[in-house]
């Protein structure tokens, strides 16, 4: 069940990232508050040529609108990011998968574990035995960030710029601040789950990719390991 | 790997069961309840429906945010429009006081009301944001009459499920369900911020739906058509928006 959801999301992640690109390239300003547009002074702009010719920038030229398909395909890809991490949400709390093997363990809730493991990374030494199978303090915290608190706020900040999902729930716009502080929210928080993609795909990288992705399909460690 | 026990085998292809007589189920019930967008095939067909059937379940009752007073923005933005026609250009010079709203379709007695006319319908204001699918936003006080009461005048039929409505460039057009069509939020605009609508923002009449983005507010409006069969409009995707690749439904 991990594992199917895992590569559901993968593929819904990387359709999210691509397509919400897509849609930044037709307005690449940010704002903080309810309303934000040319006329107004934006938070930040990003130097990035738009697909739209009202949007001032300093290219002369104006890029191909892809704003359609990404929509509709941004759209879908969340459903399956929801749905898929409704079905994990509900597994992991019944399975006992999230207090087994993502909270960081109660002996590791101090500074000293952390420090301790930081200092095994930067000094590249090899992981613990333990690490084969299991996951340690800053693998944990990683990932318990990232499944509850940065995809349940990107999903958040996603659903207030909806004009008629605020309308059912206003304030889960009016908490954010606005309609504009939460599409601001909404692409930090994409940003950082794009680190985390890289650092993790860094990880697996260094620690014997296609032996970890295949154990990532097949769920099991130890027969890959014989067949190579 | 592991085994495939004959257990697992089963107890597979019971949920798999489940799963296919689950949707089959979910799709006669979504299609009896109106809750399919007319662009809902294809392969963005499901996300589309999903979206627009949960929001037509959560909306119900549930009008789009207001504003106070002070939040109105001072510099709205109008975004592009096709430079006006000849055709339009002497509307304008005559004060649109030819400008006529052409009621029709499966509706009891067929109307063509003047701006006049509209104006003495019951008036309705309400302080909304503009949301633009690309990311801007603006909150301005929209002036007009809800869509619901010139409907009522015309003697909508019981069969309708769609209003179709025209820009003065026949080939913008668009179309709400009965939900939107009915609220009294939706809004034959003819005033912005006390004054009348200006034409960058689609006077002399634009259709305002504030649960939707505003691709969704057509500007121009000069065609209502009352219809049961959205298939017969365009390609059949219940707007032109589709056409071009973007959502029927837009209220994300």
């Amino acid at each position: 069940m991990v594992r199917a959801t895992h590569w559901l999301t993968f593929v819904a992640f990387i359709a999210l990232l691509v397509t919400g690109g897509e849609i930044v390239i037709s307005h690449p300003r940010f704002y903080w508050g309810e309303v934000g547009n040319v006329n107004t002074k934006p938070l930040f702009v990003i130097t990035i040529p738009s697909s739209r010719d009202t949007v001032p920038t300093k290219y002369d030229y104006v890029m191909p609108d892809q704003n359609g398909w990404s929509r509709y395909l941004h759209f879908e890809a969340a459903w399956v990011c929801v749905l898929t991490g409704l079905v994990y949400g509900i597994y992991g709390v019944v399975s006992g998968h999230f207090w087994k093997n993502l909270l960081p363990e109660r002996r590791d809730w101090n500074r000293h574990a952390y420090g301790e493991r930081i200092a095994q990374y930067l000094r590249r030494r090899p992981p613990d035995r333990a690490e084969e199978t299991s996951y340690n303090v800053l693998q944990r915290t990683a990932y318990v960030v990232v499944i509850f608190v940065l995809f349940p706020l990107v999903i958040w900040t996603g659903m207030a710029m909806s004009p008629a999902f605020t309308a059912a729930f206003p304030w889960t716009a009016a908490l954010l601040g606005g309609r504009q502080s939460a599409r601001t929210i909404h692409f930090f928080v994409s940003w950082l789950l794009l680190l985390f993609l890289i650092v993790h795909v860094t990880m697996v990288a260094r620690s014997g990719f296609w032996r970890r992705v295949r154990s990532m399909i097949t769920g099991n460690l130890r027969s890959s390991e014989e067949g190579q | 790997m592991n085994k495939i026990t004959r257990r697992k085998l089963i107890s597979g292809g019971v949920v798999a069961a489940a799963g296919v007589a689950g949707l089959g189920a979910a799709d006669r019930i979504a299609k009896r309840y109106g809750l399919i967008p007319p662009d809902g095939g294809g392969v963005y067909g499901p996300g589309e429906t999903l979206t627009y059937a949960c929001q037509r379940l959560l909306t119900v009752n549930r009008p789009a945010r207001e504003f106070p007073r002070s939040m109105i923005s001072r510099n709205p933005f109008a975004n592009e429009i096709a430079p006006p026609t000849d055709a339009f250009k002497r509307l304008q010079a005559g004060g649109f006081r030819d400008w006529r709203l052409v009621v029709d379709g499966t509706v009891a007695h067929p109307l063509a009301l003047s701006l006049g006319d509209l104006k003495t319908l019951p008036v309705r204001s309400q302080i909304t944001e503009v949301a633009c699918e690309e990311g801007w936003s603006y909150v301005a006080e929209w002036i007009g009459t809800p869509l619901s009461g010139v409907l009522r005048e015309a003697g909508v039929l019981p069969q309708t499920r769609y209003i179709v409505y025209h820009a003065f460039e026949k080939s913008l057009w668009g179309s709400i369900d009965m939900a939107d069509a009915w609220d009294k939020h939706t809004l034959l605009t003819m005033g912005m911020n006390d004054g009348d609508l200006p034409v960058p923002f689609g006077g002399p009449l634009r259709l305002r739906l504030p649960r939707q983005l505003g691709y969704k507010s057509l500007k121009f409006v000069t065609h209502v058509t009352a219809t049961d069969d959205i298939k017969k409009f365009g390609k059949g995707l219940g707007s032109v928006d589709p056409e071009y690749g973007y959502a029927w439904y837009a209220g994300i």
